[in-house]
């Protein structure tokens, strides 16, 4: 089952959708063999390098030193940029960051653009709005393109079309881009070709390219694409007119920075020791690649994540997407019940930021763990996301509380919580407890043990007994010992 | 646990004043409504010597949160008083095999197990093996590894009830994994896991018991069950 686009992001939560997903065993299977093959390989990749945990802190280290003086390396990236002329274009919001990449390629009378692998640009619904203007924009990293054919949002960070075996893309190119081919079969290598003769064609009409970046250096105005096809290469060399879109967070102060995460990313992302493709440009260069170079330095609400002195580490994030690959939740769900561009555990922290906890939606997202801390153990940047979901959900509840949001949705969520913290804030009132749960739990206890709780405890009774409060708790064998 | 840490020769203390450490209150966003609990946690095991708990959860709990805690409440007080009961709190397996340095405690236990690394000791406390080297020590015992051990039961506290289909989706998983070794027995050290996986194995009548490592622990010969 895969989510269409009409899905509204802000007010579906995760636990409403998520259980469409579950029930989806096509799409289980497909998660959890893909899930398993990636993590076993980054565990033996990672499991190679001796000196892992010190790449680690030098990547975090070097995040942090950007967090910390994004002000004066943003302004040093303009300039190294412009000195390599390029242009460069400041996004407060995804609106601004759309009207000024329109205005580009509207600029160039084209009406069709190609695009290499970008989330930020899926963040900010470029294709949406380049396509109101009249503006075609074409996927060319194969797995988003498969999502665009199928008129899907990508459910991985990195594998965009996770959520598809491959006899389900060999059914959507026979009905599209392969159409020709009647003998079409579900071989990679099939599927592959399709998409290159598709594409080829397209990469030599394109006169604008789109893409994203993984990192910004500030000291040589240098923008990297890190990728594995060669069509995001294509899409950055052939076009005589390049945008990348870049939240501000990519940044990296020196070129030499770079040593540290072109060994994490690859590690932690696809499992290899080195990137296929890695892409470096400069500015413009006379005689090779684009004449002409944009950047679009984005926030789109950045700066908000930064203020925060627990959330902004969420900004220390290089997409590797480690975390969803080892996410015991991302792993059943898929990427799709998160309703965001960022699924799995980075996306249920960033989202929210993002949006705003005021949202029904986002404020689901860090309810949507059980907080096993599998995604901080990967994380090549050490962001500790447990530690921000945590905080992020002290921010819903302070919301919900100050706002009345716990009685206009009668949730007695909040009601049970503080009676609770009152009946164990003392020894006296805390002792009472199993005398009250020995009263209260006759109602529900059959056969030696509960099989259904009303209201909410419902979930848990699905599928588990509980067992009832003994006659003798340990408190009362310490004391009758004693 | 007092059992087991007696037979060791050591002189055990429960402090009747104790309640709960907060964790369900925190992990569920009410940090507020936590932190009376921590106060209260602080000044019933001030004077305690060293701190045990068979619950891997509720140490990392203090372990990783009460400092956090009182520095978002600002109060440095609290936050002086937790820098100086931390040394003194310990996970059972790590109290014994790290602290003490002892690995085979005596007991006796002829069961075929199963062990489920919980997330918070494994990621948390980073246990690492002494839950599994204890074990190993045991007389009897029929150690057996299941698939996939160190993935998540599905609990998380709240999660199970908040995100009740992930949960069961995740639970399911587990149980299949531990039926999957034909154990009699499924153990943790955590009780908030077991509770969680138990519940699911008596809801199926699996025949499959959920019993804390401290019980195993503190099985001799001629209680040997």
């Amino acid at each position: 089952m895969s989510r269409l686009k009409s899905d509204k992001e802000n007010d579906a939560t995760f636990e409403e959708t998520a259980s469409k997903y579950l029930s989806d065993n096509q799409l289980r299977s497909n998660l959890r063999h893909a899930t398993h093959t990636i993590r076993d390989k980054r565990s033996a990749i990672v499991g190679e390098m001796e000196d892992w945990e010190e790449l680690r802190e030098a990547g975090r280290a070097i995040k942090e030193k950007v967090l910390r003086h994004l002000d004066t390396y943003l302004l040093e990236l303009e300039s190294s940029v412009k000195r390599a002329g390029g242009q460069v274009h400041w996004a407060n919001d995804a609106s601004e960051a759309n009207r000024i990449i329109t205005g580009i390629v509207k600029s160039h009378k084209v009406t069709d653009v190609v695009k290499v692998k970008s989330i930020t640009t899926d963040e900010i619904g470029l294709n949406d709005a380049l396509a109101a203007e009249g503006i075609r924009a074409l996927e060319t990293d194969l797995a988003e393109l498969i999502v665009q054919l199928a008129g899907e949002t990508s459910s991985h960070i990195l594998v965009p079309a996770i959520h598809k075996n491959r006899s389900e893309i060999r059914e959507l190119f026979s009905r599209t881009i392969g159409r020709d081919n009647l003998t079409l079969t579900d071989q990679p290598a099939e599927l592959a070709e399709t998409a290159r003769l598709y594409l080829r064609r397209n990469f030599m009409e394109a006169k604008v390219g789109i893409s994203g970046a993984n990192f910004a250096v500030a000291e040589t105005g240098t923008v990297a694409v890190v990728e594995s096809e060669g069509n995001g290469r294509m899409c950055t060399t052939l076009p005589e007119v390049l945008v990348s879109v870049v939240g501000i967070e990519k940044i990296v102060p020196e070129w030499k920075d770079l040593e540290v995460f072109m060994q994490l990313l690859p590690r932690s992302s696809t499992a290899e020791r080195m990137n296929p493709y890695n892409s470096f440009w400069t500015g413009v260069t006379k005689n090779d690649g684009p004449k002409e170079f944009h950047l679009v330095l984005l926030d789109n609400g950045r700066t908000k994540v930064l203020k925060d002195r627990v959330g902004r580490q969420t900004l220390n994030c290089i997409r590797c997407s480690a975390c969803l690959n080892v996410c015991p939740v991302y792993e059943r769900t898929g990427g799709h019940a998160y309703h965001s561009v960022y699924p799995g555990p980075i996306g249920a922290i960033l989202t929210p930021q993002l949006k705003g906890i005021e949202n029904r939606g986002p404020a689901s997202l860090p309810f949507a763990s059980s907080l096993c801390g599998a995604c901080y153990e990967v994380c090549p940047v050490k962001i500790n996301i447990p530690e921000v979901l945590q905080h992020l959900r002290g921010q819903v509840v302070r919301h919900k509380q100050e706002n009345g949001r716990f009685f206009k949705e009668r949730d007695p969520e909040n009601r049970i919580m503080k009676t609770l913290s009152w009946a164990f804030s003392t020894p006296g009132r805390y002792r009472k407890i199993p005398k009250l749960a020995r009263m209260g739990q006759k109602f529900v206890v059959k056969n030696g043990h509960i099989s259904r709780l009303p209201g909410k405890l419902s979930g848990w009774t699905a599928m588990r007994d509980v067992q009832p409060m003994p006659e003798q708790t340990f408190r009362d064998w310490w004391e009758e010992r004693n | 646990m007092v059992r087991l840490l007696e037979r060791l020769g050591h002189e055990v203390e429960f402090l009747p004043e104790q309640t709960c450490c907060g964790q369900m209150h925190y992990n569920s966003g009410y940090m507020n409504e936590a932190l009376p609990l921590v106060r209260h946690f602080v000044d019933t095991f001030r004077d305690a010597g060293v701190i045990v708990a068979p619950s891997a959860s509720c140490v990392g709990m203090v372990r990783d949160s009460y400092i956090q805690m009182a520095s978002h409440a600002g109060d440095e007080q609290l936050k002086a008083d937790i820098e100086q009961l931390l040394p003194r709190v310990f996970e059972l397996s790590e109290f014994l095999v790290k602290k003490l340095g002892i690995v085979d405690v005596g007991a006796y236990y002829p069961h075929k197990v199963t062990y489920h690394p919980t997330c918070h000791s494994l990621r948390m406390l980073k246990v690492g093996d002494a839950p599994l080297r204890l074990l190993k020590a045991v007389r009897g015992i029929n150690l057996v590894e299941m698939e996939a051990a160190d993935e998540c039961c599905g609990f998380g506290g709240t999660f199970a009830v908040k995100n009740a289909d992930t949960s069961m989706a995740m639970l399911g998983d587990k149980i299949r994994h531990i039926l999957n070794t034909k154990t009699e027995v499924c153990t943790a050290c955590d009780n908030s896991c077991l509770m969680n996986i138990g519940g699911g194995l008596h809801r199926q009548n699996a025949g499959v018991n959920t019993v804390h490592l401290a019980e195993i622990l503190a099985s001799v010969e001629e209680n040997g069950k």
